[in-house]
């Protein structure tokens, strides 16, 4: 890749910080250019949180049939599988497991509520209504 | 409390490469550039693990483990390294305030995907992400990620997040820096780079196994051409979105990792003049960095949408084949460099 060819194309990273990218200059020798990012890698990003946010919507509306728990859709928005979620919060697998049943769920005492609560960065009240800040 | 050291924020292309590169210049020694950095600590690599999974997709590295960098560089200049991990967050702050109060700037290793200044796009549980901490200013800390343009800052309690952050590789509030030492002298140089070069060799050319160094990315390359058939053009989408994500990420600084080490070869060929090969050789990782960038617009393609057929598949499976004999020639042609010329 030479200097002309680094990619200067707008990404959510623009806004915030240009990278470093290696090149070459005329004579081959290497140098460093600042790109604002790259459509190719934008897009496999862009595709792979659009996928989540498409999942985290179905897991949404299981928990709204009282399906799951809203558990269910906080693993999902936040790219968390069970054995991740059960060392943020302590808990065993196999209770994460069973507090995935809305019934279960329901009947937890505020101290484990919290641990969820604290696991995914929000608060209680936000646990239990799926309401996510997206900054 | 309030403390700020005096401390030159550097970005780099890779944040591991960045903090040992800032930290090792923090003591006076600035010879090492990033690529030199990446270099000495045998960073080139490629692994495939067809059977784990990150963020549902496969998991594949262009770079080696996460902390041999630092550590292979610190090593091959017989520079001391402090490490130490911590059981809780307040033991690992009192020993953070005493070096910030010493004018210490330390490395921490963090996770991903709490780091508030980040697009949400970028987020995920990677654990491996490397930091300097230079000061604290009221509850704010003042970070220089290399990656960045410019330094920024955390609260004691994203800190602390993204220091304790769990899962594989967790960092458990991992902090390190290199102690000062004496100069370095270039001789010392000259072969921290032979010895980094060599180990490259080996992990490219001779590990063991199907799924990692030049034999993997033909292996893969193999993979993908079945991807179609096996998984469905959707996921097989998603698979190539991850590849290229893996290969681009921020921190490689294109062509996932090739054209780092390009300029590193350049560099090193500064320190052995003799060794007129060092040129041509960086040609070839610039052509492999290219071919790289090359497959990542042909899997943009699938992905997108714009392309689906076998024959799609087909074209990127032989990038990855093509790919590997290149790479495997550039590095045998490493190995047989004499050294003592």
């Amino acid at each position: 890749m030479t200097k002309e060819e680094v990619p200067q194309d707008n990404s959510s990273l623009s806004n915030i910080s240009r990278e470093v990218s290696y090149a070459t200059d005329k004579d081959g020798k290497y140098t460093t250019a600042l790109s604002k990012g790259w459509d190719v890698k934008s897009s496999a990003l862009d595709l792979v949180w659009k996928e989540t946010i498409e999942k985290a919507a179905e897991c949404r509306q299981k928990v709204l049939n009282n399906q799951a728990s809203p558990l269910l859709f906080f693993m999902e928005i936040k790219m968390m599988d069970i054995s991740l979620l059960s060392s943020y919060t302590g808990f065993w697998k196999w209770r994460i497991k069973r507090h995935l049943i809305p019934s279960v769920f329901n009947k937890l005492s505020q101290k484990k509520l919290q641990r969820y609560a604290d696991a995914f960065n929000v608060t209680i009240a936000d646990l239990k209504s799926m309401n996510v800040h997206e900054d | 409390m309030c403390m700020k050291i005096n401390f030159e924020h550097k970005q780099a292309a890779h944040c591991e490469n960045g903090v040992t590169s800032a930290l090792l210049h923090n003591i006076g020694v600035n010879q090492i550039t990033e690529p030199l950095a990446f270099g000495i600590g045998s960073g080139l690599f490629f692994v495939y693990i067809p059977l784990l999974k990150i963020n549902k997709g496969p998991a594949i590295a262009f770079r080696t483990m996460p902390g041999l960098i630092f550590k292979r560089t610190c090593n091959s200049l017989k520079i001391p390294v402090v490490r130490k991990k911590f059981s809780s967050n307040e033991k690992s702050l009192e020993f953070l305030h005493q070096r910030l109060n010493e004018g210490q700037p330390v490395g921490a290793q963090v996770g991903v995907f709490n780091l508030s200044y980040f697009p949400k796009e970028y987020r995920f549980h990677f654990n491996a992400h490397n930091l300097i901490i230079y000061g604290k200013e009221e509850d704010n800390y003042l970070i220089s990620d290399p990656v960045m343009e410019y330094p920024t800052t955390l609260t004691s309690y994203e800190l602390e997040r993204v220091r304790f952050a769990k899962g594989p590789l967790a960092p458990k509030g991992q902090l390190y820096y290199p102690e000062k030492k004496g100069f370095i002298t270039n001789e010392i140089i000259q072969k921290a780079i032979v010895s980094g070069i060599k180990r490259n060799v080996r992990d490219m050319l001779h590990i063991p196994g199907n799924f990692a160094g030049v034999k993997g990315i033909a292996f893969t390359g193999k993979k993908i051409k079945k991807w179609r058939d096996k998984l469905g053009v959707k996921t097989a989408g998603l698979y190539l979105a991850q590849l290229v994500r893996m290969q681009e990420e921020i921190g490689t600084g294109g062509g996932g990792f090739r054209y780092i080490y390009g300029a590193f070869l350049q560099e090193s060929f500064q320190y052995h003049p003799k060794q007129d090969e060092l040129l041509n050789i960086s040609g070839q990782f610039t052509k492999a960095g290219d071919l790289w960038r090359n497959a990542a617009i042909q899997a943009s393609g699938i992905y997108k949408g714009r392309i689906s057929e076998q024959q799609d598949f087909d074209i990127m499976g032989d990038y990855l084949i093509e790919i590997s004999n290149i790479e495997k020639e550039a590095f045998k042609a490493l190995s047989n460099i004499k050294w003592n010329k």
